[in-house]
């Protein structure tokens, strides 16, 4: 058989093919949850299907890279084959793959035997690679409930503490709201242009007038809203720092990153791919949004002493950073998009390393004080820290890829058509914002006299170490040398239908 | 001495070998072992030892190769070519057209120059000083001296920015950690305050990047030169490009407004971090102003309005720096404030813009270097001995250490600008240069020259000179040898620059010559067309 370059979707063999990487992880994760229901719950059996979950998410990579690298594409349907997807797919992997890791070590050492934790972990990746590819709102939803349900019960994985349990319902009540947003904003979208399908969509947005429909407009603001609520935007982010909190913390590293990853990787392919036409009336407000999450959740970070809250507003704050690379509605700014919520996604799962490394047994929670003289205890640690938070402020070398996150950000913000430099200034001065609480941390670690009960601390288990050396050496190697992501990045333009592309946003760039 | 050079191919090696070795130099540091624990076994306590001293001599000898390899500029450089020497160029980042590139002009030579020679004596000022985590210490400040290394020689927007924050990471551990009582406050200020003024310059130079941009295939262009020639932004733009600029380099020099993290970072830093700031970073701010704001902007810096307002908070910040020197009671502070005096000359003669007030202009960002940061030295030494920097603490002290009563005084001479001394000669060009353009400003200023000599002669007079009243006084050492050979090069340069400043000025000429041409045509261009 030939080698299949562009796959027709229509046909059944090939649109499963289409979806090979995703059905790999799914039915991976069916015969994993048969496995780990089969025996009693244990230590030793939680830590076997841990492994076996990170080799099946490693296989899922692999294939997502085959993809990847033979440039399939694929006739218009329900999902898309571009490059988008499947770097997409691709932090979305690396963050189930520490996910899992981090959850191995973090169950061992609070006791918990749930073996199906891991699992869960994998159901919910496959729904959000499922909505990295979604190119129709139906499945977007689809994916969304998978994805979303998986992490329900994950939020609640500690039975034994009662903010775990608060954490998880208000999670639960609040994602099922902000579904039925969404669920409703499609219905509202569906009745102004009679598709789902986002390429349908598209074609009759733009034609003259169609925006002036009520319809669509509330159809767009319900996606908003919902969308704001799945990323955790102000002002739809109340659930954030409690469910964050409770939740156990490679679970919460997990929500933080991955999750948000999949939901802007959708976000951003609807706006572009469905609504250019509609380009001045989401616009605005995604620009509001963008500022609001930016200001509010960096100055409450500042009050922040629990390490776990004061991540839960830096990722309200960076939900902010990301949505300024959504908002210029550019190819740059998917690039952008990809690049920072790559390196977020180092940052993000390296700092929940350390808070899991800082845990003590019976506690699911690190205040900032606890770190206090850190690096006369643990130096290793402490540096690693150290890289990750400079890394989350965006500073270069010492924070290494993580300044360059911010820069291609800046940069496709004013590489807009109409720069949106009020966004620009707005990010680098909430960053001079975060820099408080980032350098408190910081501050905590290098500055003060180590606390007396720091030598009790038990050793930070295996994985958990391997976890933060990969992130750090990764956003450090980065740092220096970021070309290799940035070509793959570029690569994960999403191949948005050129009709509607031109007119609004100017020709792409042609340089490779 | 020149066809040596040429023979090893020094120029086309140097400046990537003046970044590369403190760094390497920090990798060695953090590799030698700690002692841990005392009392193993006899002879193993020793080498324990040993190993405690390994990060200062490594520290200072990374520094002195580094000087010496530096000290071939002086030779190498031919202040008769008007183009970057000892360039250096490779793509870094090809996707968003971000290149390596290094170089340097008159001006940027005496700087490396300034800062690999102070670095070597801010490690000797160190000995004894730093006790605790020696090793992290001296990693940071070899760190250090290849980011402000960078800032001189890079020719590339995004190459500067990333060097002018990295700077900022081991001053605010060196301040944060090894500092005084409120170093943490002082730390956390000093770098949110740098760090607010360069974020806005770094959205300056996207924009820059993309506005010169190549026209076929959209990749930005962060290159010097290229954005010289090529940039044209709207007056309107311009002015807001050159406001993120001066706020960037006004809160690093500081100016007027924006000082008032210096006196706070420098009386906190440890002694070296003190000499370090005064006599290097604040310069970064100043040689930002001639290497980007201005040359970038000429006709937003030379506008009217802007110009009067820059010119105005120079001439506020040398009358408030010394007159605020002159009620301090703690003499670290004193000489904290005088640094803002001393860097309002350094703007006064910036922008009064002509090659005498600019050549004067950077002759006191050297002699400030070297002054200050012999005072901030000498404090520090004084302070080892008696732990309080309190000018009423000390009274008679020539009596008891001659040595260090001699070097003070000619130290603070200098400061002052007495003939003969360094200080001399920048201020009296700046203050002729500027007087030609900006009479009033100038006269106003020469006032602040008798306040330096009031707060300096009373603050020396109550330390050396009052009655030995005080016992805790009665032993104090005077300087080791250590102490000694950190200071005979500082009070040689002092001398040197006072008696025969002419080999600096001829090699700063061409380019502060070429500066003023620059801004003085486009400003008057963009006149023309207004």
């Amino acid at each position: 058989m030939q080698p299949l370059t562009a796959f027709d979707l229509s046909v059944p063999l090939q649109l499963t093919f289409a979806l090979g990487p995703d059905l790999l992880l799914m039915i991976g994760a069916m015969i994993l949850l048969l496995w780990a229901a089969w025996r009693p719950e244990s230590a030793a059996h939680q830590r076997s299907v841990a492994s076996a979950s990170i080799v099946l998410a490693i296989m899922t990579g692999a294939s997502v890279w085959f993809y990847l690298m033979r440039g399939f594409s694929a006739s218009p349907g329900p999902i898309a084959v571009d490059n988008f997807r499947w770097m997409a797919d691709l932090v979305i992997l690396v963050g189930t793959i520490f996910a899992i890791a981090l959850a191995r070590d973090d169950n061992d050492r609070q006791g918990i035997g749930v073996a199906e934790t891991h699992v869960l972990i994998l159901l919910a990746s496959s729904g959000m690679m499922l909505l990295a590819a979604a190119r129709d709102l139906m499945i977007v939803f689809l994916a969304i409930e998978l994805m979303s349900i998986a992490v329900y019960a994950l939020a609640g994985l500690n039975r034994r503490s009662s903010r775990g349990a608060e954490g998880a319902l208000k999670y639960f009540l609040l994602g099922a709201f902000s579904s039925a947003f969404l669920l409703y904003g499609i219905a509202l979208v569906y009745g102004a242009t009679g598709s789902t399908s986002l390429t349908v969509i598209a074609e009759r947005v733009i034609v003259p007038g169609a925006t002036e429909s009520p319809l669509l407009l509330a159809g767009l603001a319900f996606l908003i809203v919902g969308f704001g609520f799945k990323v955790a935007t102000v002002p739809f982010h109340m659930w954030a720092p409690d469910v964050y909190d409770g939740a156990p913390s490679s679970i919460t590293a997990y929500m933080a990153a991955t999750v948000k990853a999949a939901a802007f990787a959708a976000f951003l392919r609807i706006w572009l791919e469905a609504f250019p036409g509609a380009y001045t009336a989401w616009h605005t407000a995604l620009a509001a949004i963008a500022i609001v999450t930016m200001v509010v959740g960096n100055a409450i970070g500042l009050a922040q002493r629990n390490l776990k809250r004061l991540l839960a507003y830096s990722s309200i704050g960076h939900a902010g950073y990301l949505l300024v690379a959504v908002v210029p509605g550019t190819l740059q700014g998917a690039s952008a998009m990809l690049f920072y919520l790559f390196v977020y996604t180092l940052a993000t799962f390296g700092a929940f390393a350390v808070i899991i490394a800082m845990t003590r047994p019976g506690r699911d929670t690190v205040m900032v004080d606890e770190l206090s003289g850190l690096w006369a205890v643990r130096p290793w640690l402490a540096a690693g820290m150290a890289v990750i938070m400079l890394a989350l402020l965006g500073f270069p070398i010492f924070g290494g890829a993580g300044f360059f996150a911010k820069w291609y950000v800046l940069q496709a913000a004013l590489q807009a058509r109409v720069p949106e430099t009020a966004l620009a200034v707005a990010l680098v001065l909430t960053t001079v914002v975060s820099a408080g609480y980032y350098l408190f941390v910081i501050m905590v670690m290098f500055m003060r006299a180590p606390s007396p009960d720091a030598e009790g601390l038990p050793r930070t288990p295996a994985l958990t170490r391997l976890v933060l050396a990969v992130t750090v050496v990764g956003i450090l190697v980065l740092g220096v040398y970021p070309n290799w992501v940035q070509r793959v990045a570029d690569a994960g333009l999403p191949r948005v239908e050129r009709a509607s592309m031109l007119g609004l946003f100017g020709a792409p760039r042609q340089a490779r | 001495m020149r066809e040596f050079l040429e023979s090893i191919g020094y120029v086309r090696w140097v400046l990537p070998a003046l970044l590369a070795l403190p760094v390497i130099g920090a990798g060695l540091i953090w590799m030698t072992p700690t002692p841990r624990r005392r009392g193993l076994a006899p002879g193993i306590d020793e080498i324990a030892g040993g190993l405690a001293n390994g990060p200062r001599w490594i520290a200072l000898m990374v520094l002195l190769a580094e000087f010496v390899v530096s000290a071939g500029l002086w030779w190498a450089f031919d202040p008769a070519v008007a183009q970057w020497q000892a360039a250096f160029d490779v793509s870094w980042i090809p996707y968003w057209g971000v290149r390596f590139t290094l170089g340097i002009d008159g001006i940027a030579l005496m700087m490396i120059l300034l800062t690999t020679s102070i670095m070597v004596l801010a490690v000797l000022g160190s000995w004894t000083g730093i006790r605790r985590r020696t090793h992290g210490y001296y990693a940071l400040m070899l760190v250090l001296t290849s980011g402000m290394l960078g800032v001189f020689m890079a020719l590339d927007l995004f190459l500067f920015y990333v060097m002018w924050e990295v700077m900022l990471v081991p001053m605010y551990f060196i301040i944060g950690i090894w500092g005084g009582e409120r170093r943490i406050y002082a730390s956390v200020k000093f770098f949110i305050y740098t760090m607010i003024g360069s974020l806005l310059m770094l959205v300056a130079i996207i924009y820059l990047g993309l506005a010169s941009a190549d026209p076929q295939t959209g990749i930005p262009n962060f290159s010097y030169d290229r954005i010289l020639e090529t940039v044209q932004v709207s007056p309107t733009a311009g002015l807001w490009l050159f406001g993120a600029f001066f706020l960037a380099f006004a809160v690093k020099v500081p100016m007027f407004p924006f000082h008032t993290w210096l006196p706070d970072a420098h009386v906190e830093a440890p002694t070296a971090g003190s000499v370090v700031l005064a006599s290097i970073m604040l310069k970064l701010g100043t040689f930002g102003f001639i290497r980007l704001a201005v040359p970038l902007f000429p006709e937003a810096a030379m506008h009217d309005d802007v110009r009067a307002v820059i010119l105005g908070l120079a001439v506020i910040g040398i009358l408030y720096g010394a007159l605020v020197s002159l009620v301090q009671p703690d003499f670290k502070k004193l000489v904290a404030y005088s640094s803002v005096s001393h860097l309002g000359f350094v703007m006064l003669g910036i922008f009064a813009l002509t090659v005498q007030s600019v050549q004067g202009a950077l002759l006191i960002m050297i002699n400030h270097g070297i002054s200050t940061g012999a005072l901030f030295f000498l404090i520090g030494m004084i302070y080892e001995r008696r732990h309080t920097r309190m000018i009423d603490a000390y009274g008679g002290i020539a009596r008891v250490a001659p040595l260090f009563a001699t070097l003070l005084t000619i130290v603070s001479l200098s400061s002052i600008g007495v003939p003969g001394t360094n200080g001399f000669v920048g201020e009296f060009l700046v203050l002729l240069g500027s007087f030609r353009t900006h009479p009033i400003l100038a006269v106003v200023s020469a006032t602040a020259v008798i306040f330096a000599a009031a707060y300096l002669l009373w603050a020396i007079q109550r330390i050396l000179f009052n009655a030995l009243d005080k016992p805790e006084n009665r032993h104090i050492p005077d300087l080791n040898g250590r102490e000694l050979a950190l200071m005979v090069p500082l009070i040689a340069g002092i001398i040197w620059l006072g008696v025969h400043p002419q080999p600096v000025l001829d090699r700063m000429e061409g380019a502060a010559t070429r500066f003023v041409q620059h801004v003085e045509t486009r400003a008057s261009r963009a006149m023309a067309e207004r």
